[in-house]
């Protein structure tokens, strides 16, 4: 342990932190009306937090804080995926919690503390660190649900998501602490190395990576483990839902890593079973009941479902390429789920929320423009050829026929025909049915109608880079798994 | 059996009772005072440990301050417990059993030689001058500089997601300015009306 501290890898977090306390106390000293320069002070915020990760840029591991921090080529990713899509999700969101009441400079640094959260978890090479950063986001996103507190349903959804949250924590502290009795260490690297020198059958060992799997599980939201998903989707103010369906998920994804293939790879015989039963579980279940819902937000709830089980195909397979594939996989899922949620967002107003199916109907006579926008994102989800969530599907299925697991590969391709349908079935509402009577008509801000624009088409006009940001996710998970060596 | 072994299982038996006492009586408020039997064994089991600060801090931030604050809230909110508890019995039996299970299940894989007297010695005792504070704190604030910064971050966001759900002006409730009471004006109470003297009706 040397005397002094290199802070310079983690500018990015401690920027964002600064900003965010920065925005608590100018927050306060403006009036009500002002609360516009908030708002624009957390975008900022988050740009600014964006290009500060992308100029931290490195394909060598920079190691600080005693080992607990790791500056990668995966952190770095997730950490810029995570500032830009945070600030496209507060675009949206202010015309929504304005008309709402929950338009407060409190909202803004509650997210900013979020993402602060994220990008620990992005950056943790240690279990203690990886699980505060996992809390600190958890308590903030449990606040932004109960945000809406004159809402019985959004209490409710806060309730279930504390109570359930806090048992997920439990369970995988539990897992880390079994670890840490077995191997003496809370460090990742130190972990696998001393994981490497056990016996892949070790009992006490398999206990620990169990209960780790399923505080994973809970957060990411696969069945089984996912009975809070749906009802936290709905019960959330649409602005919080839409937060939640993003930028966790890619967080979700980097402690998946840091977890499973930083500390745990050795291990990789044993975990990929349960991670096949997961993702088949989360696939069929997901795709099935979402064909049963009639509300938007919980259809989309049981979609993020399936797409999380789709994300552990690439997991599974164990191989770079799978890895690399399954972080695409969730950078688009992210990117998706933002326009989806955004949709809802515009289409809602002041004491109206479109979040029923029922609310699209008709959407092309009404206006064309966003039923346009609205069917590139719902093909794009569906899995359609040319947009991009067709590659990023194709990537996790031919990641795990390169390993043999074609039954997987059916099973997977099956469902995912089958959840085509109510994908479709949003489109068919669109385009083929009349609007109800009375209907208003839509009205959006100027900023939020142009980057929903830039935000649907981008699922198309991608489609030349892919190689490029697929090669990118390869080398940042190849980060991960050689930056260990050291 | 040696005296620390002794105190080791008296103070255990009695954790283990109030944990489940906590979770199985009725009344909140002993509920809670079990909470903080069970605080207090679990500090004596610290202390065999040789970890003195953590044990007394248990005693003073738990026993002292949350628990006093939770019983508080308990007697205030008056929660109606008969309704709460309505329908609790009915899924005891088949979840008392999948927990029993589950609880046989984990002994047996954890009591597996991996957690025994060869793979985990007993660490050596500390010399007399060893101060167990002084080393937390210098562990803490530097080698888990980082953790620690950010447990302390959780903690704000605790505060202000506390105060964001709860703080709002109802206008119904009257509640007191100090700005407005301070910056209050001789002129603001008292209004001073000029007259012209008049006589008594009596004196005339």
């Amino acid at each position: 342990m040397n005397g002094t501290l290199n802070v310079t890898p983690a500018i990015p977090e401690l920027f964002v932190f600064t900003m965010a306390c920065l925005i608590l106390v100018v927050d306060l000293y403006i009036r009500k009306e002002q609360r516009v320069i908030s708002y624009g002070l957390t975008l900022l915020t988050l740009g600014v937090g964006a290009l500060l990760s992308l100029s931290s840029f490195s394909a060598e591991p920079v190691f600080t804080f005693n080992n607990m921090f790791v500056d990668d080529a995966l952190s770095d990713v997730v950490k810029i995926a995570i500032c830009l899509i945070t600030l496209v999700v507060f675009v949206y969101s202010r015309d929504y919690i304005e008309a709402r009441g929950l338009y407060k400079g409190e909202y803004f640094v509650l997210g900013l503390f979020a993402v602060v959260g994220m990008m620990v978890m992005a950056s943790a090479n240690h279990f203690l660190v990886l699980y505060l950063g996992l809390e600190l986001l958890s308590l903030s996103l449990y606040s932004m649900v109960a945000f809406q507190r004159d809402s019985a349903l959004a209490t409710e959804a806060a309730m279930k998501y504390f109570v359930l949250g806090a048992l997920a924590s439990g369970m995988m502290l539990y897992g880390m602490s079994i670890l840490y009795g077995l191997t003496g260490s809370l460090d990742i690297p130190t972990v696998r190395q001393a994981v490497g020198g056990m016996s892949a059958d070790d009992v006490v060992l398999i206990f620990g990576l169990v209960f780790v799997l399923v505080g994973l599980a809970f957060k990411l939201g696969v069945v089984p483990f996912h009975m809070w998903v749906p009802d936290v989707y709905h019960g959330a103010p649409t602005s919080t839902t839409l937060f939640i369906g993003t930028t966790p998920k890619i967080a979700g994804f980097a402690i998946v890593i840091r977890l499973l293939i930083g500390g745990l790879e050795d291990l990789h015989g044993t975990w990929r079973d349960m991670v096949i039963i997961l993702a088949v579980l989360s696939i069929g279940t997901g795709n099935l009941i979402a064909i049963a819902q009639t509300n938007l937000k919980r259809m989309l709830a049981y979609s993020a479902i399936s797409h999380m089980g789709f994300m552990l195909l690439g997991i599974l397979a164990g191989t770079p390429t799978g890895y690399s594939a399954a972080f695409f996989y969730i950078l688009v899922y992210a990117f998706m789920s933002l326009g989806a949620f955004g949709m809802i967002l515009l289409l809602s107003r002041e004491g109206f929320e479109a979040d029923e199916l029922d609310d699209l109907k008709g959407l092309n006579q009404r206006n064309s423009w966003y039923a346009a926008l609205m069917l590139l994102l719902m093909i794009s989800m569906a899995g359609i050829p040319p947009a991009v969530g067709f590659f990023a599907k194709l990537s996790v299925i031919q990641a795990i026929i390169d390993v043999n697991l074609v039954w997987l590969a059916v099973i997977a391709v099956l469902f995912a025909v089958v959840g085509a349908f109510y994908y479709l079935r949003v489109i068919k509402l669109m385009y083929f049915d009349p609007p109800d009577e009375g209907v208003q008509a839509i009205e959006a801000a100027t900023d939020l109608k142009v980057v929903m624009g830039v935000n649907a088409w981008a699922v198309l006009l991608v489609l030349p880079w892919i190689g490029p940001i697929q090669q990118l996710c390869l080398t940042a998970v190849a980060s991960v798994m050689n930056g260990f060596v050291s | 059996m040696s005296f620390t072994q002794l105190a080791f299982y008296f103070f255990a038996a009695i954790m283990v009772f109030a944990a489940a006492m906590v979770i199985t009586i009725r009344n909140p408020v002993k509920a809670a005072l079990f909470l903080v039997l069970a605080f207090v064994s679990g500090a004596c089991v610290w202390m065999t440990l040789e970890a003195e600060f953590l044990a007394i801090v248990l005693v003073l931030v738990y026993v002292g301050a949350v628990m006093v604050l939770f019983l508080f809230v308990v007697m205030m909110l008056d929660v109606n417990l008969t309704r709460l508890r309505e329908g609790f019995g009915e899924y005891l039996p088949i979840g008392g059993l999948v927990a029993l299970l589950m609880v046989v299940e984990m002994v047996i894989v954890l009591s597996a030689d991996s957690f025994d007297q060869q793979n985990m010695p007993r660490p050596e005792p500390h010399g007399e001058d060893y101060s167990n504070t002084k080393e937390l704190g210098r562990l803490l604030y530097t080698f888990y500089v980082y953790p620690f910064e950010i447990a302390a971050l959780i903690l704000l966001v605790a505060i202000i997601a506390a105060i964001a759900l709860t703080l709002r002006k109802r206008p119904e409730t009257k509640y007191q300015n100090p700005a407005e009471q301070v910056a209050v004006q001789r002129e603001d109470r008292i209004r001073l009306v000029k007259m012209a003297a008049e006589r008594r009706k009596d004196e005339q």
